[in-house]
């Protein structure tokens, strides 16, 4: 066994080559035990469970009014808009950053709200109220016409207070604003004439 | 190790004692170290309170923050209502939550003078450099310190505050999104968030801190203090190696800190019992508003200590990117033209400058995702934590022959004071809302601050520097 130890200056080489494996194999060591605790960062299964759908009855909406519900603890916006406002989306286009939402679509909107008014039924928006820039609930700017932070032109809709985006009736993004997407229309679906189910969409 | 001591016989018990101790424990060699044979310059000025005032609010805030903890709640459900319990229930409560919310500010602004000091007279040049990077690290703990402090009483903008901040981790190509979702542990700030943070806030942070303290007073201790005439004491030593301009710490400078720490005592006292709030900029108004998932604030600003870097992300839009790519462009033909680099240099600046300007989307209009960029609101995060970072580089950029504001060109000065005010105003921009002239005058500011950094190794070195004298200047008093 003596004979097969190579020392070069006092330095027994055939340890070094055991340190050099023992170090890897405490690095592999101390990098597995990190996984858990990193893991513990991930959402919990309760927080997992807590996106289940919700059940929304807006036979009570009036035309021109805004309901807000929870889903995942995001505020879900349902608004009934004017046939006014609903015809007024097809003329702002030219200052929208995504008028016909191609941007991400599978985020951001279902394949049934990928028309200008970006929803199933023309005059009923249902889109997530958070801003797709930084995630701050947009103010309601509903009235059309000059009023302070908006434009001389400003055709209705919603006002980040955070960063300034601004968003039309249809939750469309404006030009050279921070937000980059429009806001997001979540899978939801009629139940009946009056009830929403909001957080799923049968297919069918 | 040292020799074993024996005190004498007749020797009092406390020498006896101390004598026991110091065979076992360096107190005297540290008090000595540290404190009674520490040489520290005898012409510092009022700009060297605040590194003992640092200390002073640092040690504020962990007693006021171990009471407060005593009573408050991590909890979703029962935060927003704890703090109110400590401030109408818990006996004398008001005044510790009040010590500690002032604390906060207390501290940026005492680490704010503390870090211009260094500005002022080179403290971070050579050999200070890791004194300076300690200091620095320091001052990003505190930012995150500040910031998890903030969500804690669970108010509105706490809320909006976590939300907006978490969020610009998500604008990072990639792993953005996943990135966000680790640090709320859930889709949105949450019970999850609001425990991690208290856990973070008390207990991670802290320690880190701490321990970056200690680095930074050793690092000090190693090299020694600088000076207002940025002039190095230890070139100049009498017979028993002491330096002829130092003096003690102990007495001299803690009896002299003591005066700094009772004017500062008056003016924190009088914030925490005459204007705790200090009209909505140390603790904001709509944080007496319970948190709300569903509704923001109109108007929400970050606490007044972050908003000169708020304002350089707010200032970051698609029309800055366009100012970016011009200056990004004229920086690298500048380089090639000016720079005397090899052929090789060349080669690296040209690929480098051409991946930047991709980056920032000079190629958009091909049409080809590939060269579309990354979007504003990305820069707008690189721009926010580049404008921290960069104050690590400090050393290097600062290229001037002398270290001390006194000896270099008058026109430096005024170079430093449009910095000052550049950083005044974005401050201020931060805290307003969002409107075209304010967005357009903050971009005009994060163009000043970054090319006061920049551009210091060239205008750092231009101009009639003074002499600089062998010995610190001293008028006795």
């Amino acid at each position: 066994m003596s004979e097969s130890v190579v020392v070069h200056d006092g330095v027994d080489e055939s340890k070094r080559t055991w340190i050099a494996i023992t170090c890897g194999a405490g690095a592999v060591a101390v990098g597995a035990t990190a996984v858990p605790f990193v893991s513990t960062f991930a959402p919990s299964e309760r927080a997992k469970a807590a996106g289940a759908a919700v059940e929304v009855d807006i036979a009570d909406l009036k035309i021109g009014e805004k309901k807000t519900v929870e889903w995942r603890g995001q505020p879900v916006w349902i608004v009934r808009r004017t046939p006014e406002q609903v015809a007024a989306l097809s003329k702002d286009t030219a200052e929208l950053a995504d008028p016909d939402s191609k941007r991400n679509p599978d985020e951001q909107t279902p394949p049934y709200a990928r028309n200008e008014h970006r929803s199933i039924k023309p005059e009923v928006l249902v889109v997530v109220g958070i801003c797709t820039h930084l995630g701050c609930s947009p103010g309601d700017k509903f009235t059309a016409g000059a009023q302070p932070s908006l434009p001389a032109d400003w055709p209705g809709g919603w006002l980040c207070p955070c960063h300034g985006s601004t968003f039309d009736l249809a939750g469309r993004v404006f030009k050279n604003k921070p937000a980059p997407d429009n806001l997001r229309v979540p899978p939801h679906m009629f139940l009946s004439d009056t009830r929403l189910l909001i957080g799923e969409d049968k297919k069918a | 190790m040292s020799e074993f001591k024996v005190a004498p016989a007749n020797a009092p018990v406390g020498v006896k004692l101390l004598t026991w101790v110091d065979n076992r424990f360096p107190a005297s060699k540290l008090w000595k170290e540290h404190l009674s044979e520490y040489y520290a310059p005898k012409n510092f000025n009022f700009w060297y309170f605040f590194g003992s005032l640092a200390l002073l609010v640092l040690v504020i805030q962990i007693v006021t923050g171990i009471f407060l903890v005593m009573h408050y709640k991590p909890d979703a459900a029962q935060a927003f209502a704890s703090v109110e319990y400590i401030m109408r229930d818990v006996p004398w409560g008001w005044l510790v939550r009040y010590m500690h919310s002032t604390g906060a500010s207390a501290f940026f602004i005492v680490v704010y003078l503390h870090m211009f000091r260094g500005f002022l007279y080179g403290s971070y040049r050579k050999p200070r450099e890791l004194v300076w990077i300690f200091g620095c690290a320091i001052f990003l703990c505190l930012m995150g310190e500040a910031f998890m402090g903030y969500l804690l009483p669970w108010g509105q903008m706490s809320y909006w505050g976590a939300q907006v901040i978490v969020n610009l981790f998500s604008a990072i190509p990639f792993v953005g999104p996943d990135l966000s979702l680790m640090i709320r542990g859930d889709y949105v700030v949450s019970d999850a968030t609001l425990n991690r943070f208290f856990s973070f806030h008390v207990i991670a942070i802290p320690l880190i801190l701490l321990g970056l303290v200690v680095a930074h007073v050793i690092a000090l201790h190693e090299v020694g203090s600088n000076n207002p005439d940025g002039i190095e004491i230890k070139e100049k030593k009498d017979a028993n190696g002491i330096p002829l301009d130092g003096i003690p710490f102990h007495p001299y400078y803690s009896v002299h800190d003591m005066v700094g720490v009772a004017g500062f005592l008056i003016l924190f006292s009088a914030v925490v019992f005459f204007a705790p709030e200090m009209g909505g900029y140390f603790l904001e108004s709509n944080n007496f508003i319970p948190a709300d998932s569903l509704k923001t604030p109109l108007h929400i600003a970050p606490v007044w200590y972050f908003t000169p870097f708020y304002s350089m992300l707010r200032a970051t839009t698609d029309d800055m990117l366009v100012v970016f790519r011009v200056l990004v462009a004229v920086a690298a033909l500048l380089a090639l033209w000016k720079g005397r680099f090899s052929a090789l240099g060349k080669g690296v600046i040209i690929v480098a400058s051409l991946v930047v300007l991709t980056g920032i989307g000079l190629f958009k209009f091909t049409g080809i995702p590939a060269l579309a960029g990354c979007d504003a609101k990305f820069w707008g995060v690189l721009v926010m934590g580049g404008s921290v970072v960069i104050l690590f580089f400090m050393p290097w950029l600062d290229q001037s022959p002398v270290k001390s504001i006194r000896y270099r060109p008058g026109w430096h000065k005024a170079v430093y004071a449009v910095f000052v005010v550049v950083f005044l105003v974005l401050g201020y921009l931060g805290i307003e809302p969002p409107d075209p002239l304010k967005t357009a005058l903050s971009q005009v500011g994060t163009v000043l601050y970054f090319g006061f950094f920049l551009l210091m190794p060239w205008w750092s070195q231009m101009g009639t520097f003074k002499p600089v004298p062998d010995r610190v200047v001293f008028h006795a008093h």
